[in-house]
């Protein structure tokens, strides 16, 4: 097996005539927070969807785990957690309901479900609403909600997308303390932002432009191929050529 | 199984949840028996009738007295002349009409035909033509006595409506209606709550577990199934209770027989779920492509005979068409499987179509 938590080769997805991802290639150690970067459209989105197998690549390859992400998806499936930007949870069940029943989908025993449970609601300081319906908490508290969820069943890779957009910067503050503690353990972390400023929190980051990676790195090599004091120079540069 | 089981409850906890759409999926079938049972009848009471009868005799007696006997007329007067026909069809005050001729004695003995009219107010076509039918069983019998009295020879028509001899019309629609309120059970509500997941994102988060994809719309539809089937006990119920249909066939056989049209229904949500994205688009084409074809098509409300010809071959593809003959059948007829076997086996082709072509758009997961 790879040492590799993803191995993208040549990763190209088409819609029709248009070309959303474009040969893109790149690799993420096991345990890194790994940071996909863009403006809205460039393709992280679509090229993350191709990683978790909501998407067929149309040419190019990639694993995942270890696993080739079109001819092993099952077991691809059973290593990653997902957590989409559009809200992830069930509105009309308890915080406890929700908790349970992805615990139930992945397998896990109803002890480790209990177990699991009084660690995580600890963890984001909400065991009072274990019998709330998740409809009635607070977003902010929502979307750590969310993460702990899909990070239920100890996968080796989370996939975000976009996990802050729409909450407050102290939020954002402590999701980001949360994506560290998770990669602490030795989970890999592949976050996609247009925040810039949260790309400074990123092991190594890549900036895509029009569907191909523009720049990749550590934040101070890209900042330092580009000779610019910050990412948000960086970012407007590729994005804007001759504007900075 | 464990994940599964986990699954079936969290959509039953959405179902049970949302108490509103719960009680009036329960409930709206009801209604609807008690609604079609007590206001939307087709069998016809109460026919403000004249008769025009220019020459008295013991024949034209002898039409009123039948007339009168009957409990669907009421006959509002006698006439000699028919001047008083014009404005009572206008105003409403009569609804039918029997001109007799003034030589009605004479003619009865003779061996041309008898001319009497019957006029019926046929505003409303159908109860018009109910109305005309049971006039023409009356003069029928009638005229059948009085030739017989003159020394011809009667013509005896004994005209039995077989099944429904008292040609109740809760026989009609409560089949129709079961059909109805599985599609729109099984068919809406399943369309609506897949599409729901999509619309939210939770979908995603279902495609990307390790959950199959055939686990996740079985276990979305399985809640489905049993509330459909308590609503076929509902409605059975009430026509039974309420308005004493009875139900000569196997109890067993129509309940599998409504299991399988259920499934045809969630087959039919099913598809329509992989096209629409959103809970709007999902239920408008519930609507306009299920529920309508199901009311008009299937011979629930419009006989497939009357249609012209291009929608009686269309009607061929609503399985509703198919089911209704079934719970007609078995209800009605007390049918078996033997007499059913070929509808049986059109719509089970047909679910099994819609299934796997629901089935194939939904498995790929990657788009």
């Amino acid at each position: 097996m790879s040492a590799l938590a993803i191995d993208a080769r040549g990763l190209t997805r088409r819609f029709g005539d248009f070309t959303a991802v474009d040969a893109i290639t790149f690799h993420v150690a096991q345990g890194e927070v790994f940071g996909f970067l863009g403006a809205n459209g460039a393709g992280k989105t679509t090229a993350m969807r191709m990683l978790i197998g909501l998407l067929e690549p149309s040419s190019g390859s990639a694993t995942v785990a270890g696993y080739d992400v079109v001819r092993d998806a099952e077991a691809v499936r059973r290593n990653i957690g997902y957590m989409s930007q559009k809200f992830s949870l069930y509105d009309d069940l308890t915080v406890q309901e929700n908790i349970t029943l992805y615990g139930g989908i992945y397998g896990l025993t109803n002890a480790q479900i209990a177990e699991r449970t009084r660690k995580l609601l600890g963890r984001i300081g909400l065991e009072h609403a274990r019998k709330e319906l998740v409809r009635r908490i607070p977003l902010g508290w929502k979307q750590q909600l969310a993460f702990s969820v899909a990070l239920l069943h100890q996968p080796r890779i989370i996939f975000l997308d976009e996990p802050t957009g729409g909450v407050d910067p102290i939020t954002r503050r402590r999701f980001w303390e949360m994506i560290y503690e998770t990669a602490a353990t030795g989970t890999t972390v592949l976050v996609t932002t247009h925040y810039l400023d949260e790309a400074e929190y990123c092991d190594r980051l890549s900036i895509m432009v029009d569907g191909a990676i523009a720049a990749m790195g550590t934040p101070g090599e890209v900042k330092g191929a580009f000779g610019a004091a910050s990412l948000d120079e960086v970012f407007l540069r590729l994005t804007r050529p001759g504007a900075a | 199984m464990r994940s599964f089981i986990g699954f079936v409850r969290k959509e039953a906890f959405h179902i049970l949840r949302d108490k509103q759409t719960f009680w009036i999926m329960l409930l709206m079938p009801l209604v609807q028996v008690l609604l079609f049972g007590f206001a939307v009848r087709t069998d016809v009471y109460d026919i403000r009738l004249a008769i025009v009868d220019p020459a008295p005799g013991p024949a034209s007696r002898a039409l009123v007295e039948q007339f009168n006997a009957s409990p669907r007329f009421r006959l509002m007067g006698v006439y000699a002349s028919t001047a008083p026909l014009e404005v009572g069809f206008r105003e409403g005050t009569f609804r039918q009409a029997i001109v007799l001729p003034s030589d009605l004695d004479r003619a009865l003995v003779g061996r041309a035909p008898v001319p009497v009219e019957l006029v019926t107010d046929a505003a409303d076509p159908n109860t018009g033509s109910i109305m005309q039918a049971y006039a023409s069983a009356i003069l029928q019998r009638w005229h059948g006595e009085q030739v017989q009295r003159a020394g011809g020879v009667r013509l005896d028509v004994a005209a039995r409506m077989r099944f429904n001899p008292t040609l109740a019309s809760v026989n009609l629609f409560v089949p129709g209606l079961i059909a109805l309120v599985l599609t729109m059970v099984s068919a809406m509500m399943t369309s609506i709550s897949i599409t729901r997941e999509k619309e939210t994102g939770t979908m995603e988060m279902l495609l990307v577990s390790p959950l199959h994809p055939w686990a996740i719309v079985v276990g979305k539809v399985v809640p489905y199934v049993v509330l459909g089937f308590a609503n076929v006990l509902l409605v059975l119920g009430a026509a039974r209770e309420v308005f004493g249909m009875p139900l000569r066939g196997s109890i067993t056989l129509l309940l599998a027989e409504s299991l399988l049209y259920i499934l045809t229904a969630l087959a039919l949500g099913i598809v329509i779920s992989t096209r629409a994205d959103t809970q709007r688009t999902a239920m408008i084409a519930a609507m306009a492509g299920l529920l309508l074809p199901t009311l008009l098509l299937s011979g629930f409300i419009f006989p497939i005979d009357s249609m012209p010809a291009p929608l009686r071959v269309i009607s061929n593809i609503v399985p509703a068409r198919w089911f209704l003959i079934i719970v007609r059948g078995i209800m009605v007829k007390g049918a078996g499987i033997t007499t059913l076997w070929q509808e049986t086996v059109i719509l089970a082709v047909q679910t099994l179509v819609l299934l796997v072509v629901g089935a194939r758009r939904l498995a790929i997961r990657l788009e």
